[in-house]
């Protein structure tokens, strides 16, 4: 409703801000001699208008082709942050009307709620190892998957590679192979070779639980970002390697980072931002092998705190202000990876 | 392995033997590293009760038998709703879905990528931003929105959400971008209408990335459980019903194993047949500055 309402005010600015522009336009020829700059602005930004607007119905037929997607894309995606970072404000419980509490909810967060902090400085170890390790295995991978010149033996690895990612719920086996009893894997090999005598209770122990999570999420990290370093390396220009083999490129890695990298830089960064994407958002395949929340909080994320909040305990507002934190964060750091990836091969 | 290393001879100048063999060595391990856990999905879905609980546990399996996947038939038939339901409810959304995201998102990427207008620019700023936003930040907005507009508890709010991720929309416009414009002018030069030249002219040229937006949206609706928004059980989804059955603890490892191996063959399948698409859709990826 209040959507609409505000497309009717703005639609009735613009007629009285182009009459406004008229009026001042012919009082304005009037002092000509006198003062001719902002006429001639103001005339200026008349005829502007008046291009955009025969701009825009020109190209009627691309906005109409761009409508349907952006309405969808508005309502759940842009319209959803904006409502986020609004609730953030507030005390919601989704039963009464949401009530404005100012900064309390951020307050809180830094302050009052100690396993918040636990949740950051998890989500920051995962963050931060997974992160670039991932990123650097993903792209370390596709390059030496790139060099082998068998074409079949080459789409066999990058399906190998890129098969946990798209197994749906296939890390559930991580369960079994780490599973507390004697049963599992780990501790089953572990006994039978004499180097423990009873099983370890490997996801319910804060001191290997987070090990074994990061394992599970560098065995899942060849996503999105993995594909296109490998189409990004296939199309690299020979006659790059050629050339740069004549200016005196000795081995493997100064090829790597002189030609083959800053030839793939839009590939790279695409690969960081979905790396960074997912390395904040882990939440899912812990709380299933882990169980949620996990032991003593061990692998508690900033998102598993969210989804408890928004999920379990309905507080909404807090909830939303651990949703925007999220966002801000993962939006400063991916323009900090843009600029480091300015400096590949200088 | 000897074809890889007789055709690692024939690589590049710069490359050496020795790190030619590294590179293989290390391949090799990490390759294992990713395959072990699958392949012991599949050998855990063949094996018998008894042998999943022995000790010392066994990786693969000695006598394989198909009673996991039969197990899972008869809880189905079983269930409260008839469980070809999951299945067809799976089918439509992951279906319906992915047909109007490779619709709505190749004709917004036409006029993107091929259309100059005010604002293209601004827009197309926001979708590559919008790569950033993970499913849970707007998760709860989401459901409040979906409340309003009375789509809660219906296929619309699994379906059409899936339909604007800006991944495809994203992906689609930088595969657009390589259209020849001469091709599309010659089109409009014969009178075609805008929507005609998308239809007959600009789509039949990025099939590869088509196939790569249908393996993406694809991936997603399948394992998408929709718990959040769906409550009736006759509207719930095969991911859903299948971790219902997991959910029961010890008596069903073996079935909970069948189940795990279903849901990640049909992917892969598709996967496999659709690489080298992706692969040269993924080479139009890159992000600019």
């Amino acid at each position: 409703m209040s959507m609409i309402q505000g497309k009717e005010k703005a639609e009735n600015i613009k007629p009285m801000q182009k009459k406004k522009g008229r009026q001042e336009l012919s009082e304005g020829a009037g002092r000509e001699n006198e003062q001719p700059l902002v006429p001639m602005l103001l005339a200026y930004a008349k005829i502007r208008r008046k291009q955009l607007f025969t701009e825009m119905k020109k190209n009627k037929s691309a906005y109409l082709m761009i409508l349907p997607y952006c309405l969808l894309f508005l309502l759940f995606y842009l319209v959803p942050v904006c409502i986020s970072v609004g609730l953030s404000f507030t005390n919601f419980n989704v039963l009464e009307p949401p009530e404005f509490v100012g900064l309390r909810n951020y307050i809180d967060l830094f302050f009052a709620d100690n396993i918040f902090l636990t949740a950051v400085k998890n989500t920051f170890i995962f963050a931060i190892i997974t992160g670039p390790v991932g990123y650097f295995m993903a792209l370390f991978i596709a390059w030496m998957i790139n060099d082998i010149k068998n074409r079949k033996l080459r789409a066999f690895m990058t399906l190998l590679f890129y098969a946990p990612t798209i197994s749906g719920q296939a890390y559930i086996i991580w369960k079994f192979i780490f599973s507390s009893d004697l049963y599992g894997i780990a501790n089953g090999w572990l006994m039978r070779l004499g180097i423990i005598s009873e099983p370890i209770l490997w996801f319910e122990d804060a001191s290997y639980c987070m090990t074994i999570s990061i394992v599970v999420i560098l065995w899942m990290s060849m996503g999105t970002g993995f594909l296109s370093f490998i189409a990004g390396l296939q199309n690299v220009d020979r006659s790059l390697y050629e050339a740069g083999y004549m200016d005196g490129v000795k081995n493997r890695f100064q090829e790597l980072w002189y030609i083959t990298l800053p030839s793939m830089k839009e590939q790279l960064l695409f690969g960081a931002v979905m790396t960074v994407t997912s390395s904040f958002a882990i939440h899912d395949q812990l709380a299933a092998l882990a169980g949620f929340p996990s032991v003593k909080y061990c692998v508690h994320t900033v998102v598993s705190h969210l989804v408890d909040y928004g999920t379990v305990r309905l507080e909404m507002g807090y909830a939303s202000a651990i949703a925007t934190l999220l966002f801000v964060v993962m939006i400063a750091c991916n323009k900090l990876i843009q600029k480091l990836l300015g400096k590949v091969g200088k | 392995m000897r074809a890889i290393l007789k055709h690692k001879k024939r690589a590049n100048a710069s490359h050496s033997a020795a790190g030619n063999a590294v590179s293989f060595l290390i391949l090799t391990v990490m390759g294992l590293f990713m395959a072990l856990p699958i392949i012991l999905s599949v050998s855990n879905s063949l094996k018998p009760l008894e042998e999943l609980f022995v000790f010392p546990p066994k990786f693969l399996v000695r006598n394989p038998t198909t009673d996991n996947f039969t197990d899972l038939l008869t809880l189905m038939s079983e269930s409260w709703v008839p469980f070809t339901r999951y299945f067809f409810n799976t089918i439509f959304v992951t279906v319906a879905g992915t047909l109007g995201h490779l619709l709505i998102a190749s004709m917004c990427a036409f006029a993107l990528a091929k259309r100059k207008f005010p604002g293209a620019k601004l827009i197309f700023g926001i979708i590559v931003t919008a790569l950033m936003f993970s499913v849970q930040v707007t998760a709860i907005p989401n459901y409040l929105i979906m409340s309003k507009i009375g789509w809660l508890d219906t296929y619309a709010s699994l379906i059409v959400p899936a339909m604007a991720k800006p991944l495809g929309l994203f992906l689609m416009k930088q595969f657009m971008e390589q259209i020849p414009d001469a091709l599309l002018e010659a089109a409009r030069i014969d009178g075609a209408r805008e929507f005609t030249v998308f239809f007959r002219v600009a789509l039949p040229q990025v099939k590869p990335a088509l196939l790569t937006l249908v393996i993406f949206c694809f991936q997603d609706l399948w394992n998408m459980q929709g718990a959040t928004y769906i409550y009736s059980e006759k509207l719930k989804t095969l991911p859903y019903a299948l971790s219902q059955i997991s959910a029961a603890g010890i008596s069903r490892a073996g079935v909970s194993a069948a189940v795990t191996v279903i849901m990640m063959t049909v992917p892969i399948i598709l996967f496999i047949l659709c690489q080298s698409n992706i692969v040269e859709t993924m080479a139009s990826s890159g992000i600019k500055d």
